[in-house]
């Protein structure tokens, strides 16, 4: 039988595959440094720009930002925002939608789920 | 605020020299992009992503718009950001050229209005208030362009990028001294 301390990895790559945030206990402040840093090119909190406005997207059905003009394929999609969703998202957009606008992939983790974490924030 | 630094005059038209052998270059690198497009089929994703960085573009030229418009920019800082201005329009038109050549229809600009807006344009009080916007859409239009490098299927895209990334951070360099803030600590401090 596997000790607790074998088994400890294991269990943070189910979870992480599931929740990233679990594991990495996620920064929401540092969420926001990131956010500012690599999203702010095209998307703002408030406002649709390049991208659409991410106020609200926690929980929200993907292509509902009031007033931006989605792909077919992201306002056809079934997708409901939450972290699993995001986090393959941003992983990689093209997988998770195939056929959004959106090339801009975020490759870390750990970034990924301080980024997640922070617009869990923007309510 | 800290002293403006900008260029003087005298090294703002040398740097218009520099720009148009930049922008030779850029033309030569479109003429590139259609050559090695010709005749191919439409990658669609590669259109899309494109069109993202043509909306970029257009916010960017509609954001110096509004800083020049506001009245909040004094001499020679009102000449830099028009000059900054000119090379976004640039960027849009090799933009919008690659797109047609590609197939795809580029995407049009919203209305100033809509822009002012979305920027928060009624926010911007001073001189610093329009150079940290114009800061940090320079910043966010660098990493944009550095973010979809891998996601192009076509190399001549992803090197078109790059060179675009490269005016941004001149741009990005030039309004960040003028503020009068250091140079970023560290290495590599851009697409991070």
């Amino acid at each position: 039988m596997l000790a607790n301390k074998q088994l400890l990895p294991w269990a943070c790559a189910v979870l992480l595959a599931a929740q990233a945030s679990f594991c990495f206990g996620a920064d929401a402040a540092r969420g926001r440094q990131l956010y500012e840093s690599r999203c702010i090119g095209c998307h703002s909190i408030e406002d649709n720009r390049a991208g659409p406005a991410h106020k609200g997207v926690f929980g929200r059905k993907a292509g509902l930002a009031k007033g931006f003009d989605y792909s077919p394929a992201v306002k056809s999609s079934r997708i409901i925002w939450n972290e699993r969703t995001l986090d393959r998202w941003l992983s990689n957009p093209e997988a998770t939608i195939p056929g959004n606008k959106m090339g801009f992939a975020v490759p870390d983790p750990k970034d990924r789920a301080d980024i997640i974490e922070y617009l869990r924030t923007a309510k | 605020m800290n002293k403006v630094i900008v260029p003087g005059r005298r090294g703002f038209l040398n740097g218009t020299a520099k720009l148009s052998a930049v922008a030779i270059a850029m033309l030569a690198g479109r003429e590139t992009l259609a050559a090695s497009h010709a005749g191919a089929p439409m990658d669609s994703k590669d259109v899309d992503i494109l069109n993202v960085a043509l909306g970029l573009e257009w916010e960017g030229i509609n954001a110096y718009t509004l800083g020049a418009k506001s009245g909040l920019l004094e001499k020679p800082v009102l000449d830099v950001a028009v000059r900054f201005q000119t090379d976004h329009k640039e960027h849009a038109d090799t933009l919008a050229g690659a797109i047609r050549k590609m197939g795809g229809k580029p995407v049009e600009p919203k209305s100033l209005n809509d822009y002012a807006k979305a920027l928060k344009a009624d926010t911007l009080k001073t001189q610093a208030d329009v150079l940290n916007l114009a800061a940090r859409l320079e910043l966010g239009a660098t990493n944009a362009y550095l973010g979809v490098i891998p996601a192009f299927k076509a190399p001549a895209l992803a090197q078109v990028a790059a060179r675009l990334a490269a005016d941004e951070v001149m741009h990005w360099t030039i309004l960040n001294n003028a503020l009068g803030r250091p140079l970023p600590a560290g290495g590599m401090p851009f697409g991070a």
